[in-house]
């Protein structure tokens, strides 16, 4: 009999505010430990939180992104535990009032052996508004434990989903699509080395049909495989468990990296009573219309929507629009392009959907390709669309072959420059002069009048020499399809 | 000097008959003879408040003064202020030196006020007879065998004994209005929002208000005027116009209804305080006022709602003081949790430590629906009865406190009888409302104990500070108790 793995996810993205979500101070990464630390931020006697605005908008934009409810009131809370990183004691949070609730994320789940890909909702429970805790640094404190506050009131959005994935793949899928509507929308940067975007776990496996299992739930993975790595190894941990006649018992847990294996941390008896209240500093979250109204007005086009848009009217693939709106620099590097090629674009007409597809082919061919060889995201890539643009131009019509713009390219990328003065430079472009090439069909036909008489008996196959020869003597310039025109025209006398 | 009014003081101040610094010197001295006896200051800086006296000297020299600019205010400690020992009470910042200003202390630097020194209080303002202190209790300053009241004890003596022109104090339940009383002077808590809280060391978020202690209600109206005001570090705070608290102060009182709760003057009450407050209320009818029969049905609920919702607050809010980034850090310890159960064991006192036991425990899971949610419940039914009693009448008067001042020592075992001194004041602090004290006669002497002030407790509707402050100027207009002077100092 087999086993069902149920997933939830729990995602901690730091808001990309500038300031903390309860006092001014900076929220930039990386600066000398507790320089960025306030009087809020280390909770002097007596200071009080002011929210920031702007992580509110953030969490109504992830929200509306989710087709999720806005709460029109919702509550502050403190968790209250002690820990030295925590400098009130307390966190500021949401508990049973928090400001998005029912939201959904489609998510498409990579073809992998023999499945294909597939698509899924996966439906968000809530997602709440909070701040994050300061560092403990052991080590270098000679027996001592550092603490460093720069961190202590950065904002958060917790978004929680429901139990809806069935695999390691599909909570990979799900969050990278969150990670990637974050970052489309603007409210995170994303970064998980710094932390910005981190992952809990919540395992737990069933026979199909069952009642959901005892979870465990895995704490903070910093990334994609790790995540991937951990729901598996816990999975197996659990279904080797019960088959070998164990109970799972509720706990937390943490993944080793380098073992590959999760560990107990803590034990649902050992769980905190966190003791939340509604946090008599700050007033009641009210979200009007007009706020909502507002703040949609500033959201981008959403990935799905552009998805189809390719579609429609660009006449991409599904799979190419796909590709192209996995995250927003792939999306605004396309439409860049799009607009470089085309300064009036009319996308409806055929001219328009032929330089989207050979736009699409490039960005997804040689441009991934190449960021992939070199280790670039889309951000670093060496040619701009503007170069990559005018090259397609010159695809487009006819002034360079397919293994000319391949050249172009390499040139591009490594030396940068125009694709116009490469062209020039290197000496690619085509002869389409029909006059010219007339001259050197003419030349070939009279000095293989064997092989022509072979071809017009019947041995068709022989054109392939014929366009050898052709290119051959043009030194690979000859426009390929006016080549074959003439060559194909004069062959059959 | 020392019994002039502020505005007297001010007038003088203006007229160089005495210097800024010369009042602060003065006042100093005073400290310097007397606080050995009484305890009211657990900090002063001759040195700071001199230096802000020279600066207001400047500034009334330049024609730029200010109601109370060169005027030296007592500051109660648990306002942080910048520079100053800001204790709170308590053991736990015996050592603390505020970095940053409270809102309301920079609104007295503003105006050019002098910060005298730093007053006693119960620790963390958790008290009602000052007893609680780390630094010890305050002396009642006409029975130094009794209690001055609390938690702003140290301020209620200071005005008392002319140790300051003026004090400022905070109320939770009471901690202004019982102390005034119980020392026989002024104070006013205003409605919640009106002060900023910001810098004011939190007990109980949503019950904390910083309000004036002094003389007279004419005084208190023009240190309300400083106080008060929106601030943006306090998300609490009310933004509202600026109002002129002092400006209804002359109207007369003809036609004002007067509601007296019968739930204040039942059962509890001590007769001394009943006769005096009787002889109040029958003063306003001869300025004009008529009196109405009011009920305050759910008031009897105010003091275990209060020792629910208080403490819940309150155990959150002392969290902060875990021995890590600053306060009392004990000096032996094997781990973390070590650390954090014996800094707080030695930083704090007894009745911190019960109230955040209390507070932890009514918050925990599976108690909290049944002790914190049921309480605010009754919260919002004791701000009602409010809403309905002033449908009938515009102002409230009561008792301010069961009983005159207390020996010390009386009620320190028995929680329970300490907590109902507090028994009429703490509804208001639930509503929100303004409430003040004012001197309204003595107890009786007996067993060559001395008649110890009685206060009259004035309750107003939101924001009718001004309408408070009238009625209480008028009464003072026709009355003395409040410029009584306990003897020998």
């Amino acid at each position: 009999m087999t086993w069902e793995i149920v997933i939830g996810l729990e995602v901690h993205t730091q808001l990309s505010t500038n300031t903390k979500i309860f006092s001014g101070a900076s929220t930039a990464f990386g600066a000398e430990p507790n320089t960025q630390a306030d009087a809020v931020s280390i909770a002097l006697p007596g200071v009080l939180p002011v929210l920031n605005k702007g992580a509110v908008e953030r969490a109504i934009k992830f929200g509306l992104a989710t087709g999720a409810h806005i709460a029109p009131r919702s509550v502050f809370a403190r968790k209250n535990y002690f820990y030295p990183d925590l400098p009130k004691g307390y966190q500021i949070s949401q508990f049973d009032l928090p400001v998005v609730g029912n939201g959904q994320l489609i998510i498409l789940v990579p073809a992998s052996g023999t499945r294909q890909a597939y698509e899924k909702a996966v439906r968000i429970t809530r997602a709440h508004l909070e701040e994050d805790a300061g560092k403990s640094m052991h080590g270098d404190f000679h027996g001592m434990t550092g603490i460093d506050l720069n961190r202590a009131g950065t904002p958060l959005l917790e978004i929680v989903s429901e139990p809806d994935m069935r695999s390691a793949a599909e909570a990979v899928a799900y969050a990278k699509a969150l990670h990637t509507l974050v970052r489309w929308i603007g409210i995170c940067d994303g970064n998980m080395q710094e932390g910005s975007f981190r992952c809990d776990a919540n395992v737990s496996v069933r026979r199909p049909g069952e009642p959901l299992g005892t979870r465990r739930e895995i704490k903070n993975l910093n990334s994609f495989r790790f995540l991937e790595q951990a729901i598996n190894y816990e999975a197996q941990w659990q279904i080797g468990t019960l088959e070998n006649g164990g109970a799972i018992h509720q706990a937390t847990v943490l993944f080793d990296p380098d073992k590959g294996e999760t560990r107990m941390m803590r034990s649902k008896e050992d769980a905190h009573d966190y003791r939340y209240f509604p946090d008599p500093d700050l007033l009641p979250l009210d979200i009007s219309d007009e706020w909502k109204e507002q703040v949609r007005t500033t959201l981008p086009e959403l990935p799905q929507a552009k998805q189809a848009r390719y579609v429609s009217e660009l006449g991409l693939s599904i799979y190419d629009a796909g590709v192209l709106t996995a995250s927003c620099e792939m999306a605004d590097f396309f439409e860049t392009t799009l607009a470089a090629l085309s300064p009036n674009p009319s996308p409806a007409s055929g001219r328009g959907e032929q330089s989207a597809k050979i736009c699409a082919n490039w960005l997804i061919g040689e441009v991934s390709a190449q960021l992939n060889r070199d280790n670039l995201d889309m951000a670093q890539c060496p040619i701009t669309p503007q170069q990559l643009g005018g090259m397609i131009r010159r695809i487009a019509d006819g002034t360079i072959s397919n293994s000319g713009a391949k050249e172009v390219f390499r040139a591009m990328w490594t030396e940068g420059g125009d694709a116009d003065a490469i062209i020039e430079a290197k000496g690619l472009k085509q002869v389409s002069d029909s006059g010219a090439i007339e001259a050197l069909v003419d030349e070939i036909i009279a000095a293989n009048a064997d092989k022509v008489a072979e071809y017009r008996s019947g041995k068709d196959k022989l054109f392939g020499f014929f366009v050898g020869l052709a290119m051959k003597a043009s030194k690979g310039k000859a426009n390929p399809a006016q080549l074959n025109e003439v060559l194909k025209r004069k062959l059959s006398g | 000097m020392i019994n002039a009014s502020l505005k007297q003081i001010s007038a003088h101040l203006a007229a160089k008959k005495i210097s800024s610094v010369e009042l602060t010197q003065l006042y100093l001295d005073r400290i310097a003879a007397f606080n050995s006896r009484l305890n009211a200051y657990i900090t002063v800086n001759p040195e700071m408040s001199l230096a802000q006296a020279r600066e207001a000297d400047f500034r009334i020299a330049a024609g730029k003064a200010e109601a109370l600019t060169g005027i030296p205010i007592a500051q109660k400690d648990i306002f942080c202020a910048k520079g100053w020992r800001t204790t709170c009470g308590s053991k736990m910042l015996e050592n603390f030196i505020s970095p940053y200003d409270a809102h309301v202390i920079g609104q007295f630097n503003n105006a050019g006020a002098v910060n005298l020194g730093k007053t006693n209080m119960d620790e963390f303002a958790m008290g009602s007879s000052n007893e609680t202190s780390y630094f010890g209790a305050v002396k009642n300053p006409w029975d130094r065998n009794a209690v001055p009241g609390g938690s702003s004890g140290g301020s209620a003596c200071a005005v008392a004994t002319r140790l300051c022109a003026a004090a400022t104090g905070t109320d939770t339940g009471g901690s202004i209005r019982q102390p005034a009383a119980l020392c026989g002077i002024s104070g006013l808590k205003p409605t919640y929002g009106v002060c900023s809280r910001y810098g004011m060391i939190a007990f109980a978020s949503s019950l904390d208000q910083a309000g004036p202690m002094a003389h007279s209600a004419e005084d208190l109206a023009l240190l309300l005027n400083v106080m008060a005001g929106f601030d943006e570090r306090d998300s609490t705070s009310l933004q509202r116009e600026k109002e002129d608290y002092a400006r209804d102060l002359t109207k007369p009182l003809n036609g004002l209804r007067i509601g007296l709760p019968k739930e204040f003057f039942a059962e509890g009450l001590s007769n001394d305080v009943a006769q005096a407050v009787e002889a109040a209320i029958a003063e306003y009818k001869k300025l004009g006022a008529s009196v109405v029969e009011i009920s305050l049905p759910n008031s009897r609920l105010s003091v275990p709602v209060y020792y629910v919702l208080a403490p819940a607050e309150a155990s959150s809010n002392l969290s902060r003081f875990d021995g890590v980034r600053y306060g009392h850090r004990a000096p032996d310890y094997t781990d973390l949790a070590d650390m954090y159960e014996k800094s707080r064991a030695q930083g704090f006192g007894a009745e911190v430590k019960r109230r955040i036991m209390i507070g932890t425990y009514v918050l925990s899971h599976g108690y909290y629906d049944a002790y914190y949610l049921q309480a605010q419940k009754i919260r919002r039914l004791i701000a009602q009865d409010f809403t309905e009693a002033f449908r009938q009448c515009d102002i409230i008067m009561g008792p301010t406190s069961p009983s005159t001042a207390f020996k010390l020592g009386e009620k320190g075992d028995d929680p329970v009888q300490m907590y109902l001194s507090d028994i009429y004041t703490i509804a208001v602090n639930l509503a929100g409302l303004p409430g003040m004290s004012i001197p309204c006669g003595f107890g009786a002497a007996n067993n060559g104990n001395p008649g110890m002030p009685v206060g009259l407790q004035i309750i107003g509707n939101y924001f009718d500070e001004a309408r408070m402050l009238n009625a209480a100027h008028q009464y003072q207009l026709a009355t003395d108790w409040h410029n009584r002077v306990p003897q020998g100092l």
